[in-house]
């Protein structure tokens, strides 16, 4: 990834969708309204954070697998970038919610399991912040990111499917097909993803050098002492 | 002539009349496109857009110059 190809593609095709999202056609629903355009940019937000935390349990199974430092720190970044999408998909969700289904939150399944995962994450952070040892550190918290992994999939793919929920892609058929995402909107969608996706990538390989830099510099300091 | 079918065809015409016009009766913004305003929240959005990522891409470098002074 030490390329920046791809962070031209991310801007263009999420310059592409912020123009495209606004000005493209798209389909006439009541309560919907103007704000099924809100569909490009809230929902990206959960795929690029989904995208973002798979990347983050995958390094949490190669540190445990090789106990390299590297790992830790890529698994610990890519979770940082995938709680700021979430946390940015929780926001827009309570917009969008205000005013199409009433108030901000209804306890919806959907909503409730994305906060709860949410939170499970949270918990990543507070426990890497809990502890001093750099290994104890590095092997509990990527033990807990795959269960918080693992967590994550029921609260935000299963239950709200297997529960009645406003959200749309909830209550029984999953899919597309409840997105009312006709090609028109697809055309929009699909880039934004993309986009999003690597945009998220790009703030975690900023995160990673980041770090990478300061242990070097703990590292000097240690040497110079 | 059967008149089952042709008011079968009937009640078709008129449903699909009233779906057609029920789509367009939904409110819009159509006013906003109309007058060209949407540019203008285009341009406002797509400043903040390019502010942002231009700040994206100053850390990047900024980061990069820090990697390049640290000793292999």
């Amino acid at each position: 990834m030490r390329s920046y190809w791809w962070k031209i593609l991310a801007v263009l095709l999420v310059t592409y969708s912020f123009v495209g999202g606004l000005l493209f056609e798209v389909p006439r629903l009541f309560i919907l309204n103007e704000t099924i355009r809100a569909l490009y940019f809230h929902v990206p937000m959960w795929f690029s954070m989904v995208a973002m935390f798979v990347t983050s349990t995958y390094h949490a199974i190669v540190y445990l697998r090789k106990n390299n430092p590297e790992a830790d720190i890529a698994s610990s970044s890519f979770a940082e970038a995938g709680v700021v999408l979430g946390m940015l998909g929780i926001f827009t969700g309570m917009i969008w919610a205000n005013y199409t289904w009433g108030s901000p939150w209804d306890g919806d399944p959907k909503q409730n399991g994305a906060a709860i995962s949410l939170l499970v994450y949270f918990a990543y952070f507070i426990l890497r912040g809990s502890i001093s040892n750099h290994e104890q550190k590095a092997r509990l918290s990527a033990v807990y990111n795959i269960f918080a992994f693992v967590a994550m999939v029921p609260l935000i793919f299963i239950i709200p499917r297997m529960m009645s929920s406003m959200h749309p892609g909830s209550g029984g058929n999953p899919g597309f097909n409840m997105y009312d995402l006709d090609s028109r909107m697809r055309m929009v969608f699909y880039p934004a993803v993309i986009g999003w996706i690597l945009l998220g990538t790009w703030m975690g390989t900023l995160l990673v050098r980041y770090k990478n830099v300061k242990e070097k510099v703990y590292e000097l300091e240690e040497t110079v002492r | 002539m059967n008149w089952k079918k042709l008011s079968a065809n009937l009640m078709c015409l008129l449903f699909s009349i009233g779906a057609f016009a029920q789509t367009q009766d939904v409110p819009m913004a159509d006013g906003m496109r109309a007058e060209g305003k949407i540019y203008v929240v285009v341009a406002i959005i797509l400043v903040i857009l390019f502010g942002l990522i231009g700040y994206l891409v100053f850390l990047d470098r900024k980061l990069t110059q820090l990697e390049k002074r640290m000793p292999k």
